[in-house]
């Protein structure tokens, strides 16, 4: 099958049922998207499918089809920062930053849909991502900086 | 793959340097500084000027060798390095080396002593120095105790300005200028005319040099970098995706491997029928490993999906099958032949609580996992009676051993290569991954296999935080606590976890007294006693050790005596307090968080203080009672680790380290049935998520006489702190975690 992978097209011959985490990781090569949980229960492993934030653990490859799949890398990179990424490296978010790409990419998903977020919507927005070093305070700050960087934009 | 055994094949030899540890040990043997493993192997072109410092023509590489957890050890022990080598961030890279007794870790060892962490006099001296000289004999290279700063805080700043005046010396013979009128900034030798050599030019020269043993180490008010708020070196890669952690490794020809081991932890395989497994896609074997069986495919997925399709016949768990059974030999362990010992008795704790109105509490704390969100994993490959290891390792010297032992090998054939790791809270001190992964390898030498865990497999083989009780007898008087009397009894998770590294400890395990006698408060009549369940369910340590649970009971029941006395929570504690640090600590956390400010309706507050690892931590919660259950609003913290070396880390340290404290609390608990761990995945053990997180507020004090370590100190007080808060809050008094079993959270 083929896959749009941050605008690159790929071939791909896996089982229908190989969740989209495990082509992107061992057949693609892409380790950016990290295993967690493997049931939708920690957000280690989102990924934007046409640009909404989806568990890729929990997305098979039949499902996908066409859509444009979205990592961290086609966010932006340590040279051409994403906005959300640049407000990540200006609070120091990350510790063990093991779940931090996967919260950068909620993160942006729900900015582009919510622009100007109350601390509430941040809240239920980025409840999905579990990050066990506790870096949720630093998180909601730079979401918060990220939506005013966007605004700016 | 190494980068240091690239380095090494082409680097130079300069000759080793004595490292001032800041560590006075007792016999002349062990004065002598272990050799520098940078030196083995060197060609020509570079200079391992300290244990520490590698330099060539080209670039300069910092050793790290603390393991880097997500608590940013690397950009700390780099920091340390570059302030007095006068580097920029920017201008070096990190390695974390190889293991070597050269790393031993100089505040590990020493923390085990029986005394409290404050006390100098000359007994408790002598038994930390005879444990330093332990740590070093036996090259305890490890990460954990929170003892990073503390063991790298001397030693790493003399390691820099060895390597600095060596450099100004070769300078000098080059230059012919005495090393007094030459000066160093920015990674150059500067001379008087303005002249600059850059230490890679300088590296060659140093050939020769013995290296400058006396060096003066600069004055807080000189430092560049410590205490000042820099970027963390892995900041920009763990923001980009770029970092990559062990899970992450590919090398050419890998093949994937997925366990499935008898999740009755440490019970037999008794047999096992693979034939459905073996029929999967991308399949390739089956291989046998202790008490259970790996699958090698091509892809991590299909490896768990076929280990899934095995069929196994195991044996019975060798601790109680059901949580019962568990409960029962802990209560059963209050009696004279488990005393482990008598921490302390102040006073006559029975001839007072024989005249006054005792108040009693049992308490109860539960296993709970570690889960670190990176699943364990490792990677080897056995070729011609060489092993090489890939994983993020807190012990590797340990690791080492137990590796080499698996596959029958000397250990020095043994080849390890730290990696970074997606969090640990003590779960990447366990060695179990590694000895399946060179199970599996020796199985299939020439083969490189990777060997990930299922989330499932990870619960299900996680060495829990120990399960404990205490039980408070106490009394006051005239508005005051008079006695204290509290009784603990856990599994002893040192001794289970030292056992499996083949490192069996003797004598009382302090952290089933950690957090509860060694409180700085001056109850008249005051008696801690420790006892020690037998081993259950193998336990492990798990982040703040035995504070973690004993920190809880130890300040709960004080909170008790102290409503029961209609004493202030804080004033009573200030009153009783007999350290200073900590007295300055408990006023830093009443001033932040306006303690005795009217809060209004369905709303309450509470305060815990938990020494542990010498780190005096303060916390106030604030909750509110709401229709869907109670909300922690605000947490203040104030504590005193002497000096902080990182303002930024540390402030997120402590925000981290509150969030693990109060949402184990809350939510988390293993529990064993049929002999099996019941959560299987974070649905059954989540810790707290974003809707749950409070706002936190941070006081970081430097007043304490020595620098300390802040990964662990502020779990222990979030759990009695937030117990006292709902009671504040509802009448309600918490004795057992997780609280969600008794009251709801929003």
């Amino acid at each position: 099958m083929k896959l749009t992978v941050n605008g690159q097209v790929h071939e791909v011959d896996v089982e229908e049922d190989m969740p989209l985490l495990w082509i992107l990781r061992d057949e693609l090569k892409i380790k950016s998207v990290k295993f967690g949980c493997g049931v939708a229960a920690c957000g280690a492993c989102t990924v934007h499918v046409d640009g909404e934030a989806v568990r890729s653990c929990q997305t098979f490859a039949s499902d996908v089809g066409t859509a444009e799949i979205t990592t961290i890398e086609g966010l932006g990179s340590p040279d051409a920062l994403h906005p959300v990424q640049a407000a990540w490296i200006d609070h120091q978010v990350a510790q063990c930053g093991y779940c931090q790409s996967g919260q950068i990419l909620q993160a942006a998903a729900f900015l582009s849909e919510t622009p100007t977020p109350s601390d509430a919507e941040i809240d239920e927005a980025m409840s999905g991502n579990l990050c066990r070093c506790g870096t949720y305070p630093r998180i909601r700050e730079a979401v918060k900086t990220a939506a005013d960087k966007l605004q700016e934009v | 793959m190494s980068r240091i055994g690239t380095i090494t094949r082409r680097a130079f030899l300069v000759g080793s340097v004595a490292i001032a540890g800041g560590v006075a040990f007792g016999t002349y043997l062990y004065r002598k500084p272990a050799a520098n493993p940078l030196l083995d192997d060197l060609a020509e072109g570079e200079a391992a000027l300290t244990p520490w410092v590698l330099i060539d023509a080209e670039k300069i590489t910092l050793i790290t060798p603390h393991s880097d957890l997500g608590q940013g050890a690397v950009s700390m022990q780099a920091m340390l390095l570059a302030e007095e080598l006068d580097l920029e961030f920017g201008q070096f890279e990190t390695s974390p080396g190889v293991p070597s007794p050269a790393y031993y870790n100089t505040a590990m060892a020493t923390e085990l002593a029986p005394f409290n962490a404050h006390d100098t006099s000359v007994q408790a001296r002598a038994v930390r120095g005879g444990l330093g000289v332990l740590g070093k004999f036996i090259g305890l290279q490890g990460t954990g105790g929170s003892s990073s700063v503390p063991d790298s805080f001397e030693k790493l700043r003399t390691a820099g300005a060895v390597a600095r005046e060596t450099l100004k010396r070769a300078a000098s013979e080059r230059s012919g200028i005495n090393t007094t009128a030459l000066r160093t900034e920015a990674g150059k030798v500067i001379l008087p005319d303005g002249t600059a050599f850059t230490y890679q030019e300088l590296a060659a020269d140093t050939a020769g040099l013995a290296p400058v043993r006396k060096v003066r180490l600069r004055e807080p008010s000189e430092w560049r970098l410590i205490g000042k708020e820099v970027q963390r070196l892995d900041i920009l890669a763990k923001s980009t995706g770029t970092q990559a952690y062990g899970i992450d490794l590919e090398v050419e020809g890998m093949v994937h491997a997925a366990v499935k081991v008898n999740p009755r932890q440490g019970g037999a395989l008794n047999g096992y029928d693979a034939s459905a497994a073996l029929e999967m896609r991308g399949v390739s074997r089956v291989v046998e490993v202790t008490g259970g069986a790996a699958v090698i495919a091509d892809n991590t997925w299909r490896a768990f999906h076929a280990a899934e399709a095995i069929d196994f016949d195991w044996g019975p768990a060798p601790y109680p099958a059901e949580m019962e059974g568990h409960w029962a030999e802990v209560a059963a362990s209050f009696t004279e032949e488990r005393l482990d010992k008598e921490w302390r008795h102040d006073g006559d704790v029975d001839a007072a609580v024989s005249e006054g109105q005792a108040v009693e509490s049992e308490y109860r704390a539960p296993y709970v996992a570690h889960a670190p969100l990176e699943p364990l994993n490792a990677l080897a490959l056995f070729e011609a009676g060489r092993l090489d290891l890939w994983a993020a390792h807190q012990m590797p010297r340990f690791l080492q051993q137990i590796a080499a032992r698996v596959a029958g090998i000397d250990i020095g054939q043994v080849h390890f290569h730290q990696q970074y790791a997606g969090g640990s809270f003590g779960h990447r001190l366990e060695f179990e991954n590694v000895r399946q992964a060179v199970e599996i390898a020796i199985q299939m030498p020439g083969t490189p296999v990777k060997l990930t865990y299922s989330r499932e497999e990870d619960f299900a083989h996680d060495f829990p935080r120990q399960i404990g009780m205490a039980r408070g007898v106490g009394t006051v008087k005239d508005g005051r606590v008079e006695s204290y009397d509290l009784q603990v009894a856990t599994v002893s998770s040192s001794a289970s976890q030292t056992a499996r590294m083949g490192q069996p400890v003797f004598g009382p395990d302090g952290q089933i007294a950690a957090g509860a006698w060694n409180q700085p408060f001056a109850v008249p009549n005051f008696r801690v006693r420790a006892y020690r369940v037998p081993e259950l369910a193998p336990t492990s340590s798990w982040r703040s050790v035995g504070a973690s649970t004993q920190g809880f009971f130890a300040s709960a029941f004080l909170d008790e005596l102290i409503h029961a006395a209609g004493a202030d929570p804080l004033a009573e504690r200030l009153r009783l307090c007999t350290h200073d640090v900590s007295r300055k600590v408990l006023e830093a956390v009443g001033e932040i968080s306006d303690w005795g400010s009217s809060l209004g309706e369905g709303r309450g507050r509470g305060l815990a203080f938990v020494d542990s690892f010498g780190v005096p931590v303060a916390e106030v919660v604030e909750v509110t009672e709401t229709e869907d259950g109670i909300r922690i609003d605000k947490v203040f913290v104030a504590a005193d680790v002497g000096t902080i070396v990182d303002p930024v880390n540390f402030d997120n340290h402590v925000k981290g380290a509150v969030v693990w404290g109060l949402g184990h609390a809350m939510n988390c608990e293993i529990t064993y049935s049929d002999g099996m761990v019941e959560q299987a995945n974070y649905f059954d053990h989540e810790g707290m998520r974003m809707h749950q997180c409070p706002e936190i507020f941070v006081k970081g004090l430097e007043t304490a006489p020595k620098v300390r370590g802040i990964g662990e100190p502020p779990v222990p007080p979030a759990a009695p702190a937030l117990a006292a808060a709902i009671f504040d809050a509802t009448g309600t008094r918490l004795r057992e975690m997780p609280f969600n079993r008794f009251v709801d959270f929003v």
